[in-house]
């Protein structure tokens, strides 16, 4: 049983394991001895300091030492993981907060160099990585005054057209153009989904979802090959919380990792590695403009989660950091890792790079199936059910196909909704309810075949 | 689940379940409004089932329900051995307390079990803390001050509650561990980087390979029920925190989940199911698990934790197994050097039973 006591420091007791891996930060502040310490950066013992790390007393960086701690961190996620490789053309999702500022600086500043490398160097094998910019505009789903966005899109494509050499295409999309009717048809469309759902969480939750369909979407349609998200420590922290109290404790580990790669375009987290806090501190120190859409406050489950991580937060800073420490320790899914690179045309270089670093699969090549609304990995494929409903491409069953979470907070409660409530949903979902169960089936048939004769073969 | 809650011509809301009574109350877990009957029926129903389904028990069985007075544990008797008679589980039910010796809080929660025995005609065994190491929870605390105590308590009890069931010749213990207890443990070990503990903390059954395996009949049952159905019943419970527990760090998840309670009640099984489905490495390392020698209960060390405890408060040395540096001298055992300003009590060789 956990031990009630704040103060306890026994090694037996859950404190004092937690304790061994992160010495609070006051008590090395005496080991430092002297004041004299206090006033220089802690890492270079030359300049003075300007600012403090999620360490607190201890961390006291001066601005070149503090941007490089934070750039050193999110380089070594990009190369360990072969997150970026030359030839890639790498879409960073942009929502005008201080994460995304900050990955899109690093991403650009990365690509700088790596421009100024293929300028210098006479030998043109490696190619510089391309860099796109997607914002997707979510104003029909909240009343913000027309003003307001414009002012906002336009902040942001300032930002982006500073960012040159290289330049970077910038995609302003709007919400609803997930569906593929555009325009008003879209707008009613999307509010007539969202108003299906009678939870709060499920809406929030089910817009999150469209929001990266559609970055995948646009993606897909302009020949990248990455997705880059600004996700941060503190961000994947809450959602370690918010998915293990909503019962998805399985796929869990398949959304906080490094790569994921279950999509059509891998989708990566190069700050994994960074509180938020600190971003927020790079963002004022650097001028970093950040463009504040006030979204309004998670409301529900997200938004409880959200201010009891900062309660822990604020009663110890790195509680984000042990709370993403211990997720990590999950084991992670087989898609946890960028795909390896088959193409030819890719230099060698570039994939015997990749090879050293690719992480090793992780056991479990297992035929997952995929929630079709949270593309979630399913802890049990419904083989017997699949087999029977392979027939029924009409009607595909979301209800049986969906993980337990979304059945409880986004499908419609009534059966008899169900029908048009699937009407309403993206083509891309409805394809993977009627895919999903085929995927299983072909997996099935790959393990027989070898021994089905050609001729005389009944189609199930 | 919603209920339907048009209410009637008459204006009076009727059971779901029975749909003849007046609805008395709604369902904490499922907001169902139900009348009292139907309510008793469905919470030891549902109980029944977890046992059925876990297979928790087997007929002929000796089980020791751990009992401090409090209301988990007097639900836990009450309903066990209702359970027992009614579906004939074949099971011989002992309600086993520790007396940790705290004044004020203790001894009356201790009247409380001694009722029990006598409502429920279950036999009822006390054991100790002063029997068992010569230490009361009082005279450590006046040693040690309020902080570590509760590790002390806990790595005691735990020993405790074995040795008690031990005497009592027991097959098996029943804690009354319910479904907030579980979700807030799941948190806790989330937070604290424990991942051990995580894969291990949502069994149903636990310790079957140390002395006496124990389990948690409430597993899924949530605690409000709990009151509800001591409240509705009348039972007899004893309700009050202990006076030496600082409000600390469970208490920071236990909120949490009151709040997130009110938002969405299923959340809370919803955690407990996150935590059985968490995807954690069976080659974790695991402790190895080895003998203790002084006293031969089970032990990943040397000394099982309450020996180097014990240690420590007959030494005078508070600190000792306390924190990262807990190592014993490499002579540990003989030398009693007694500290002139602390009253040293010699501790009984906690090797008076076998393991």
């Amino acid at each position: 049983m956990a031990c009630n006591s704040s103060t306890c420091n026994s090694s037996g007791c859950y404190k004092g394991y937690e304790e061994e891996e992160q010495p609070k930060p006051n008590t090395k502040a005496a080991v430092n001895g002297g004041n004299s310490c206090q006033n220089l950066c802690v890492k270079c013992k030359v300049n003075e300091p300007v600012c403090c790390g999620i360490g607190g007393e201890n961390s006291r960086f001066c601005k070149d030492c503090f941007k490089n701690n934070l750039y050193g961190k999110f380089k070594q996620a990009v190369t360990y993981n072969a997150m970026i490789t030359p030839p890639d053309k790498v879409l960073v999702a942009f929502s005008g907060g201080p994460s995304s500022r900050v990955v899109l600086q690093f991403v650009h500043e990365m690509q700088y160099k790596a421009q100024k490398n293929y300028d210098a160097n006479k030998d043109k094998s490696l190619p510089v990585f391309g860099v796109g910019v997607a914002f997707i505009d979510e104003s029909s789903t909240h009343s913000f005054t027309s003003q307001h966005i414009e002012k906002a899109i336009e902040d942001i494509r300032l930002i982006v057209s500073n960012l040159a050499p290289p330049s970077k295409e910038l995609f302003v999309v709007p919400i609803e153009s997930i569906f593929s009717s555009d325009g008003i048809d879209g707008k009613e469309r999307l509010k007539e989904l969202l108003d299906a759902v009678s939870d709060v969480t499920g809406k929030e939750d089910l817009l999150s979802h469209l929001r990266i369909l559609l970055l995948q979407k646009i993606a897909s349609e302009n020949g990248y090959t990455r997705i880059v998200l600004g996700s941060c420590t503190s961000r994947i922290a809450c959602h370690v919380i918010s998915a293990t109290v909503k019962g998805q404790g399985y796929s869990l580990s398949a959304d906080i990792q490094y790569v994921d790669s279950r999509w059509e375009i891998p989708v990566v987290l190069p700050l994994r590695d960074c509180p938020a806090q600190e971003l927020n501190t790079l963002c004022s120190l650097d001028g970093l403009k950040i463009v504040e859409l006030l979204n309004g406050p998670c409301s529900g489950i997200n938004g409880l989660v959200s201010s009891f991580v900062k309660v822990l937060q604020e009663e110890n800073p790195s509680r984000e950091c042990t709370i993403v420490r211990t997720a990590g320790k999950l084991t992670p899914f087989h898609f946890n890792r960028v795909p390896e690179i088959h193409d030819c045309n890719v230099p060698s270089a570039t994939r015997r790079h990749q090879k050293r670093y690719t992480l090793k699969p992780n056991g479990s090549l297992s035929s997952d199936s995929f929630c079709p609304i949270c593309n979630s990995p399913l802890k049990k494929s419904n083989f017997p059910s699949s087999l029977r409903s392979h027939g029924s491409q009409q009607n595909p069953d979301l209800f049986a196909s969906a993980c337990s979470s979304c059945q409880f907070q986004i499908l419609p409660k009534d059966p008899s909704l169900m029908e048009e409530f699937l009407s309403l949903l993206p083509q891309q979902m409805i394809t993977k309810a009627k895919h999903g169960d085929q995927g299983n089936f072909s997996l099935l048939r790959e393990q027989i075949q070898e021994f089905l004769f050609s001729d005389g073969e009944n189609e199930i | 689940m919603e209920a339907d809650s048009k209410p009637k011509k008459s204006g009076a809301r009727l059971c779901c379940v029975c749909n003849q009574n007046r609805a008395a109350l709604k369902r904490p877990k499922t907001l169902e409004q139900i009348c009292r009957e139907c309510f008793y029926a469905v919470f030891e129903e549902e109980i029944h089932q977890v046992i059925l389904e876990n297979q928790l028990f087997k007929p002929g069985e000796r089980i020791a329900i751990g009992a401090s007075g409090g209301k988990d544990s007097t639900v836990l008797a009450y309903v066990l051995s209702e359970l027992n008679r009614r579906h004939n589980y074949g099971l011989d039910l002992f309600l086993l307390s520790v007396d940790e010796g705290i004044t004020g809080y203790r001894d009356d929660s201790l009247e409380t079990v001694k009722r029990n025995e006598l409502q429920y005609g279950l036999p009822l065994k006390i054991v100790s803390y002063k029997d068992l190491y010569g230490w009361t929870m009082d005279e450590i605390v006046k040693m040690i001050g309020l902080k570590n105590n509760c590790t002390f308590c806990g790595v005691f009890r735990r020993q405790a509650l074995d040795r008690g069931a031990a005497l009592l010749k027991v097959d098996k213990v029943a804690t009354g561990h319910n479904a907030d207890d579980i979700a807030e443990t799941v948190l806790l070990n989330i937070l604290r980087g424990d991942i051990a503990r995580l894969s291990r903390c949502t069994s149903i059954i636990t310790g079957e390979d140390g002395p006496i395996p124990r389990c948690k009949p409430f597993k899924y049952t949530y605690e409000k029920e709990i009151v509800m159905y001591a409240y509705f019943k009348k039972l007899d419970y004893f309700s009050t925190e202990c006076i030496y527990s600082p409000n600390a760090y469970r208490g920071f998840a236990r909120e949490f989940i009151k709040d997130l309670e009110r938002i969405r009640p299923r959340a809370i099984l919803d955690i407990i199911k996150s935590g059985e489905d968490f995807r954690i490495s069976t080659t974790t390392k695991m402790p190895e698990q080895g003998t203790c020698e002084r006293c031969g209960y089970i032990s990943s060390q040397k000394w099982c934790k309450a020996c180097v405890l014990l240690e420590g408060l007959n030494r005078g040395l508070p600190k000792l197994g306390i924190g990262r540096n807990q190592g014993l001298n490499s002579d540990g055992k003989k030398d009693r050097k007694r500290d002139s300003r602390t009253p040293s009590i010699e501790s009984k060789q906690c090797g008076s039973l076998e393991f």
